[in-house]
């Protein structure tokens, strides 16, 4: 095509982008005026034009018309047009464009015609780009192509492929039952091309359901022998000698779809190939022969590791591995770096992998950042107590030279490490000062919190860090984060090195305000506290010390930040008050023990795995299923329910739910512990609380059961017992705005609510239903850390049937489940009635509903990769529910379900915004993979750009979908007999007690 | 699903052809391959032939002056789709004889042809040169 040629030859001679654009545009609107007078454009310019069309699209310049000509090519009766037409077509629109369907009839007319390379042409294009209505009109005919025995190898591959595209995208419509056996069939095939073509069907039908395919199992292991053996396979479909290499590696990659092999005449035979493989690859001089050998070798290896072998086969695959990653070629070392990481995952060979520990660590100075990444990935995950010290170390050094891309994730992954594995906690501390210091902008901020935690808990620690801090300091140019933790340390623990040189009072003070002009508002207000720590400690009292400590303080007292001016203004005055000052800024009590975010995050990680083929990564799901909250056996959790469960019927109510909140309320994992008791205290202990039959909150409310467990308990003792179901009654005001929240025969509490992005404004009503007034109203706010409320005064007193409002004002600063609490009390008479209610300001209030199309959706999900951002679990113990229901359970949190956007209709994707202060507006994406054979379990991944807020999301929705199966009433008999589930189930335990 | 994308690029960052199989809209392109190109062509010989982004993995190799880069997920054998790169290339050579980057440039819709004979829907439909060029070597005959 000449114009084409001179075209395409024209923008090559362009100098610059500039002209190169004035020349398209030139193109565009001559083809343009051509398209509109449709008149003398013969078929030839046509093609042409659209050639151009198609070109100038790849070059990256938006072609917006022109779609029609290419589509009505289709319909063109001879070859060239119609294949330049196809081509064009599945390169320029995608399977959403209108015109698309207007090629919807031809396209069949070719698919079921008579001719073979037009059938050939349709089939590539609904392969490519067909969706919904051509799965809906074309899948049977493509299924019967398929099958015929008259149709040739050449159609009958790029049917299987467009079967496959098909299928995928709506499995709803095609229909593939009983497709075992023709795909059983299919394997049979001779002809490599068609067999290559099914084996990728295969593949995708059998990661869908391996159940269905077991009989087609013997028949991979035949292609396996067949190629192995290069029994017949003609010349064209050898690879430099090698049989179709592409056939050998997908083939394993189908049979790492099963979980295992069952017969033993099968297995052997598989073995024999593998064993086979595994001993008889070379190295050879020509690259490709050793490359395509390596690429079936690399395969044969993972499908070793999926099926667990007999360890004598382990142990083979550990030393080829060791041997690859020592080797000079750098694919096959990054690739034996990769597949170690795998094998750590799959198999306990760390012991073993230790061995070569040396040598990765080589591998991360590697010049390329491919080898580097890979062996970071390894060493974390070969990393425990034993050699965490040189490892820690080893990434601390080369977080010094690393390129930017990487020290986020390295300093991460040794803070994780270092906090994991720490011989001792004066490491801990030396790890992580030594991060902030050299990468302190990729620290964040929970690191130097867990840092200070740590130090508060251990007194022996305390000097040490001190010091530590102290000589960091003293360096110029510090980081901001390494200020704030030294400013904090000092001020918590100077006074304990004050006899060395350099540590008085009046010394620690100098130096740190000599960075306070450098540093930024924030850190402002802790070196205020640091001095009004260093300002206490000094006794007796320097007068020149307090003079410049006040004058400090002074300074800050105009300031146009609140948060400083506030501490300004309290510490000034707080200093004056001499001895006093001693109680109030006292050392900060000890950190009630929690798990640490940054574990967390990193054992989330690892139940999420690294790239395992499907098959593995849910067998590994389904072991860590501890995650689910119903079957968690964590040690230390049912101690703290039983405390709670003793402690909750003794006489003085008030006193525990104090208790109870405080040591409950900081620790979302206890708080967890104990919902599972919730319930079933409800049930046991108050048919008195809680109206209506227990049972029933057991399928509405789950989690938040847990928290309510304290306010019915409270309530048992109160002489006035509300009117209403409190549990049913937060239940639904967390999915609506406006509701009772709480009543009893003298008081009715309304709430309103307001939720405008991260903040929120709720009112609540306090009602007296009385002809006499009620006294001593209190209504106090307990709030989690992640919500700032501020409730406005509260009158203590409520006139005789009137109504007074209240506005509480919510700002949400991270994300978080837990939720607040309203402590409300009056008296009425004599008695004093209080009740804790949780409040509605849940996490899905947070929430602004978006609505996703595919392509806003798909490209997010893709950036959104791996764990902590994305995040997946096997849920077990869902309760009953048909799609359509958990589809409107979601849409009622502002989930909002996206229909059809997964392929598979027993899965469900919803997409929503969060907003908090820290987050800002964040989208969060969900999908939910359902078993239709097995309702009570689904798979769940969550994904959000923030790692906390993933979390969280995850948790929540898994609170709202599994269900704590309902007790019976405690039978009257003797304990049961089992004594491990007696000690592992509290609630057992108190049942029998009773 | 296999192979994402494949790209034909220059020493100078131009693209020679381009075949994505899943949509991308045409901004996210332009993104991914400056993005793609600028990792790939600044990695010399010693440097393995993988390279991570976002979450694809790219298998590239170069031939003289132009890059050959696939996009694939993490469910690809990665020298698999090496040597299906060289394979690519072989076939290539046959039909036009020392293939070179204005061959393709200049016969762009051949070398789509022979693209969509091996790769559908980003899976491989066949590997024997023979297959792959029959088609177009009837349509040279036929004009």
């Amino acid at each position: 095509m000449r114009g084409l040629s001179v075209f395409i030859s024209e923008i090559r001679n362009c100098q610059n982008k500039e002209q190169e654009r004035l020349r398209v545009d030139k193109e565009l609107g001559h083809i343009r005026t051509r398209f509109k007078n449709e008149k003398g454009l013969t078929p030839y310019d046509k093609k042409k034009y659209v050639w151009k069309m198609l070109y100038i699209f790849m070059l990256g310049y938006d072609v917006d018309f022109g779609h029609m000509e290419a589509v009505s090519l289709i319909s063109a009766p001879k070859y060239p047009e119609k294949q330049v037409g196809y081509l064009v077509t599945s390169c320029l629109l995608n399977e959403n464009h209108d015109f698309l369907r207007l090629a919807i009839n031809t396209v069949r007319n070719d698919i079921i015609g008579r001719n073979e390379t037009f059938q050939c042409l349709a089939l590539t294009l609904v392969g490519n780009i067909g969706g919904r209505e051509f799965a809906e009109s074309l899948a049977p005919d493509v299924q019967k192509l398929l099958i015929s025995s008259s149709c040739r190898p050449l159609v009958k591959k790029k049917a299987a492929l467009c079967l496959l595209r098909l299928f995928r995208k709506n499995p709803d419509i095609v229909n593939v039952d009983g497709w075992s056996d023709r795909m059983a069939q299919l394997l049979d095939e001779r002809n490599l091309g068609v067999l290559t073509s099914s084996m990728s069907l295969f593949v995708s039908l059998v990661s869908n359901n391996h159940e269905a395919y077991w009989s087609c199992l013997p028949k991979c292991v035949r292609v396996l022998e067949r190629l192995a053996r290069n029994q017949d396979v003609p010349q064209e479909y050898t690879y430099y000698g090698i049989p179709s290499p592409w056939l050998q590696v997908k083939t394993m990659r189908a049979l790492q779809y099963f979980p295992t092999i069952e017969d033993p005449n099968i297995r052997r035979a598989l073995f024999d190939v593998l064993q086979r493989v595994l001993m008889g690859t070379d190295v050879v001089k020509n690259v490709n022969k050793n490359n395509a050998s390596h690429a079936v070798l690399f395969e044969a290896l993972a499908l070793v590791m999926h099926l667990d072998a007999e360890k004598e086969m382990m142990s083979q695959c550990v030393a080829l591995l060791g041997k690859f990653i020592a080797v000079r070629e750098p694919n096959i070392r990054y690739l034996g770096l990769e597949n170690m990481t795998r094998m750590l995952m799959v198999a306990d060979l760390q012991e073993i992998i230790k061995r070569h520990q040396a040598q990765i660590i080589t591998s991360l100075k590697d010049p390329d950042i491919s080898i580097r990444r890979r062996a970071l990935d390894l060493l974390y995950a070969m990393c425990d107590v034993s050699n965490a010290k040189d490892i820690v170390e080893e990434l601390l050094q080369y977080l010094e030279t690393a390129e930017f891309a990487m020290r986020e994730e390295l300093a991460l992954k040794a803070a994780i490490l270092a906090e994991k594995f720490a011989p001792d906690l004066s490491w801990y501390v030396d790890v992580i000062l030594q991060l902030i210091d050299k990468a302190g902008d990729f620290v964040g901020d929970d690191i130097w919190f867990r840092v200070v935690q740590f130090v508060t808990n251990n007194e022996d620690l305390q000097p040490y860090a001190a010091l530590k801090a102290r000589e960091y300091i003293d360096k110029p140019a510090i980081h901001e984060t390494m200020m704030k933790v030294s400013a904090y340390l000092l001020g918590e623990y100077s006074h304990l090195l004050a006899r060395r040189p350099g540590c008085s009072p009046k010394e620690i003070f100098g130096i740190i305000h000599e960075k306070l002009p450098t540093v930024s508002t924030p850190t402002i207000s802790i070196l205020l506290s640091t001095y009004a720590k260093i300002l206490m400690h000094s006794q007796p009292p320097d007068p020149e010390l307090q003079n410049q400590i006040w004058a400090t303080f002074s300074k800050y007292e105009t300031s146009i930040d609140a948060e400083i001016q506030q501490r300004a203004i309290e510490y000034f005055a707080l200093s004056k008050k001499g001895a006093a000052l001693m109680d109030i800024l006292a050392e900060m009590p000890k950190f009630p023990e929690r798990e640490s975010s940054l574990i967390k995050k990193a054992e989330d990680t690892e139940a999420d795995t690294a790239e395992l083929s499907a098959i593995k990564s849910r067998a590994q799901q389904q072991a860590s299923n501890a995650l689910v909250v119903t079957d968690q056996p964590a040690n230390d959790r049912p101690q703290v329910a039983q405390l709670a469960m003793v402690k909750i019927p003794s006489t003085n109510k008030m006193e525990n739910n104090h208790v109870d909140q405080e040591v409950t309320q900081p620790n979302g994992i206890i708080g967890e512990a104990e919902l599972q008791n919730g319930d079933i205290l409800g049930d046991l202990l108050s048919p008195l609380a809680i109206e209506g039959p227990p049972g029933v909150s057991g399928t509405e409310t789950l989690s938040e059961d847990g928290a309510l467990a304290l306010a019915p308990v409270g309530e048992q003792e109160n002489a006035v017992k509300p009117i209403v179901d409190i549990a049913e009654l937060f239940y639904a005001l967390c999915v609506k705005d406006s509701g009772v929240l709480y009543e009893d025969p003298y008081v009715q509490i309304g709430i309103k609510a307001e939720w405008r992005g991260h903040q929120g404004r709720l009112v609540l009503f306090l009602g007296n239903k009385t002809t006499s007034s009620l006294d001593s109203v209190h209504a106090v706010i307990l709030s989690p850390s992640h919500l700032k409320l501020v409730l406005s005064s509260v009158p203590e007193i409520i006139p005789p049937r009137s109504q007074v409002q209240c506005p509480l004002e919510v700002v949400n600063l991270h994300p978080s489940r837990d939720v607040a609490v309203l402590d409300f009390s009056y008296k009425f008479g004599t008695n004093l009635v209080d009740n804790k209610l949780r409040l509605p300001a849940v996490l899905n209030k947070f929430f602004q509903p978006i609505t996703l199309s595919a392509e806003e959706f798909f490209p997010q999900w893709r950036s959104l990769a791996a764990p902590p951002l994305k995040l997946q679990e096997v849920v077990r113990g869902v309760r009953a529910m048909t799609l359509g229901e958990m589809a409107n359970l979601l849409n009622s949190l502002r989930l909002i379900v996206s229909p059809g956007l997964d392929p598979n209709a027993n899965n469900i994707v919803a997409s929503t915004t969060f907003n908090s202060e820290t987050t800002r507006s964040m989208l969060c994406l969900v999908r939910i993979e359902t078993d239709p054979a097995d309702r009570t379990q689904l798979r769940m991944t969550v994904a959000s750009a923030d790692p906390t807020l993933t979390f969280e999301l995850k948790e929540f929705i898994k609170e709202q979908l599994i269900s704590i199966p309902s007790r019976p009433p405690v039978p009257q008999q003797p304990q049961p007999t089992t004594q491990p589930i007696l000690s592992s189930d509290p609630g057992a335990l108190l049942a029998g007690l009773l | 699903m296999g192979i994402r994308f494949i790209l034909m690029v220059n020493k100078q960052g131009q693209t020679r052809l381009a075949q994505y199989y899943e949509y991308l809209t045409l901004e996210e392109r332009r993104t991914l391959e400056g993005e793609i190109v600028r990792k790939c062509l600044a990695r010399n010989e010693q440097q393995c032939s993988f390279v991570e982004h976002r979450t694809y993995k790219i298998v590239y190799r170069r031939y003289a002056s132009l890059f050959f880069l696939v996009g694939v997920d993490n469910e690809e054998n990665e020298l698999a789709i090496l040597e299906f790169i060289h394979l690519l290339v072989e076939t290539m050579d046959r039909h036009f004889g020392n293939v070179c980057e204005l061959d393709i440039m200049f016969h762009l819709e051949k070398a789509h042809f022979m693209l969509e004979e091996m790769v559908m829907n980003g899976c491989i439909v066949e590997t024997s040169k023979n297959n792959i060029l029959a088609p177009i070597q009837l349509m040279d005959k036929a004009s």
